[in-house]
């Protein structure tokens, strides 16, 4: 009943796609304004493009934030699948209700009190032993694992879950002792949960204003907490051409994703074949 | 195959003989339900032996308790000597094909074989000959270097049992080995699973629910229910010889009536019950006046369009009221006079020589049966 698309259907999705795209398709196209004021068209240019990469302001926060993303997103990624391994192939364990609570809190509790904790945290780290001495780089990056990892080990949780322990028992049988499971059996059919995660808990840090915005210290700024000052300074057409690069990008990441899929999917399709064609 | 029966095929019978597999008392419970209640048995070396049972009997626990993957709550198994109380399942002599099959989905069917291998640290070259002699015994050489979601049921079958069997292990336990297979398939299977048995000479434990496949494959049958046996031997003996009304009733089909014992001497028994007097021509352990149960099997009660000659026991009229045509067979339902109704099976021996001959719906009929053919169950 749905092969003659109605016109009401087609009109909601219309009018879903732009709500959606027109806020970036503007975003984009104002990028290349040669207007000083945003809301302003002065014709197409690259100027800002120019400004852009020639401010060492925004590159540093550029690198800065890409940093604090990749380590936060590895660390998170081994802390989170050791929690999760914990949680689903341990069994019954003393205190593993308290500790599955503790693993989602951060999922739930608001992103201010995760801040104003950590800040608090750290103050007094400082004032006990000395350590972080000033905040910036490695605050951030504790902080966005702390909540990061939690991310993680619910994805690796639901993979485990949703492998089952069979082909481990096999491995166990066939005389392979725990650890050799974990290396050859469990972790590789893990690994795409574990990308998931890495991607994620990279895409969170990348993203991360209010938790950042606590636990900084002088002079390190990553890159939302550099774009939010600016608004209040005044927007300027140079972050609009570096929200295009980031949108380039992350589209580009996206159809990768995609075509790695498709790929799997012809491979899936083509097994089967295989199978069906092979006698008995 | 027509060898004489000797002690060799029926180690179980053998006085002095050392079963490889002891099961001592083993209880297995998961909170408040009682999986296993303390079963004893001894499996001997060479035996092809079946645990069968329906769904929840507790024959996978037990299964999994023997590859270490469970910790019995009390008791003890014993496997060729050694307690296996406080032995890992790498460590134990045993091997499992699982009934997914479980084959690693990122190695190919070589890899798949040869991992168990590689654990024990076997040199290469033997990793690689012996892995080439499985493939070989089950027809999988051209297909080593296949990832096993390139393969067909069957196929994928074989594989498990190879990776399992390579291991040379003392035990090969096998969680219903064929349940995946479709009918044609499974028939051809379970015959090929007995041959690689005899040729290896692996003591094989088979779990299964399907008591077709545990009738055709096995030397011993433990029948299972609630967590207990309820009856071990051979198959004819659960057959022919069912020690309850549960194993009569579970093992092919009967036909069960409860009565009361009215004669009770060394050479014949007999009960009254609702399908008439029944007589059983050899003595039974039972005292005369107690409640029993006859069961009798469809395919021993002779079916007849004439009546008989003169009134005597094990003979009683009905109705047909109904026919399952089977082609090799067929079941009648046939209703007596006090309303029960009793199954019986008549292989098809003859073909009708025009469509409308033979026994039909409301005819009236006579069963008999043989004085032998009737199982007196004392529960």
């Amino acid at each position: 009943m749905y092969n003659n698309r109605s016109k009401f259907l087609t009109l909601m999705l219309t009018l879903g796609m732009i709500f959606f795209y027109v806020p970036i398709l503007m975003l984009i196209i104002y990028s290349f304004n040669y207007s000083r004021i945003v809301p302003v068209w002065g014709g197409w240019s690259v100027r800002w493009y120019e400004v852009l990469f020639k401010s060492e302001e925004v590159w540093n926060a550029v690198v800065l934030s890409l940093q604090i993303g990749v380590i936060n997103a590895t660390f998170a990624t081994i802390l989170g699948t050791l929690a999760g391994l914990a949680m689903v192939r341990f069994g019954r364990f003393k205190g593993r209700t308290l500790f599955g609570g503790m693993l989602v809190a951060p999922l739930v509790m608001p992103e201010v009190i995760t801040g104003l904790s950590l800040l608090v945290m750290f103050i007094t780290l400082k004032q006990l032993i000395g350590w972080p001495a000033e905040r910036g780089f490695t605050t951030i990056t504790i902080a966005h694992i702390t909540f990061s990892l939690a991310y993680v080990a619910v994805i690796v949780q639901a993979r485990l879950t949703g492998m089952g322990e069979t082909l481990e028992e096999a491995a166990l049988d066939l005389g392979a002792k725990p650890f050799r499971v974990l290396t050859f059996i469990t972790l590789p059919r893990l690994a795409p949960g574990m990308a998931a995660g890495w991607l994620l808990a990279f895409t969170l840090s990348l993203d991360d204003l209010v938790i950042s915005s606590f636990v900084t210290g002088p002079g390190a700024n990553t890159l939302p907490i550099l774009i939010f000052s600016r608004i209040r300074t005044g927007l300027r057409p140079d972050i609009n051409a570096l929200a295009t690069i980031i949108i380039l990008f992350v589209a580009a990441c996206v159809a990768i994703a995609a075509l790695i899929m498709f790929q799997q999917q012809r491979r899936a399709r083509r097994d089967e074949q295989i199978a069906s064609q092979g006698t008995l | 195959m027509a060898a004489e029966p000797s002690t060799n095929d029926t180690p179980w019978l053998v006085a002095d003989a050392e079963p490889l597999i002891r099961i001592k008392g083993v209880s297995k419970k998961f909170g408040d339900f009682t999986a296993v209640n303390n079963v004893n048995l001894d499996i001997y070396q060479g035996e092809l032996f079946c645990l069968l049972g329906g769904s929840g009997c507790g024959k996978t626990t037990l299964l999994r308790m023997l590859a270490g993957f469970e910790t019995p709550t009390s008791g003890q198994i014993i496997i060729d000597g050694v307690d296996m109380s406080d032995v890992p399942p790498y460590e134990r002599p045993t091997n499992m094909m699982f009934q997914s099959y479980a084959l690693f989905p990122h190695m190919s069917v070589e890899k798949n074989v040869a991992f168990g291998l590689k654990q024990d640290k076997v040199p290469k070259d033997e990793i690689a000959e012996r892995v080439h002699n499985i493939l070989k015994l089950v027809e999988l050489e051209d297909f080593k270097a296949r990832k096993p979601q390139q393969l067909s049921g069957g196929q994928r079958q074989r594989v498990a049992l190879a990776r399992a069997l390579v291991k040379e292990p003392k035990v090969l336990l096998l969680d219903e080995p064929l349940a995946a297979l479709d009918k044609k398939l499974r028939e051809q299977t379970q015959f090929e699973l007995a041959n690689i048995q005899e040729e290896v000479g692996v003591t094989f434990v088979v779990v299964t629910h399907d008591q077709e496949e545990a009738m055709t494959l096995s030397t011993r049958i433990a029948v299972m229910d609630k967590g207990e046996f309820q009856q071990i031997g051979t198959p004819t003996e659960i057959y022919e010889f069912p020690d309850n009304r549960f194993v009569a009733d579970f093992i092919g089909s009967a036909n069960i009536v409860e009565g009361k014992v009215v004669e009770n001497d060394a050479d014949h028994v007999l009960v009254s019950t609702d399908l008439g007097d029944i007589y059983i021509d050899h003595g039974q352990p039972t005292t005369k006046g107690s409640r029993v149960w006859v069961a009798i099997r469809p395919e021993k009660i002779q079916l007849s369009k004439e009546a008989p000659k003169k009134a005597a026991p094990n003979q009683i009229a009905g109705k047909v009221d109904d026919i399952g045509y089977l082609g090799g067979m067929s079941i009648y339902l046939v209703r007596l006079e006090n309303g029960e109704i009793v199954d019986v099976t008549t292989p098809n021996l003859l073909r009708p020589k025009n469509k409308s001959q033979g026994i039909t719906w409301e005819d009236d009929v006579y069963l008999s049966w043989e004085p032998s053919s009737a199982m007196l169950l004392n529960k």
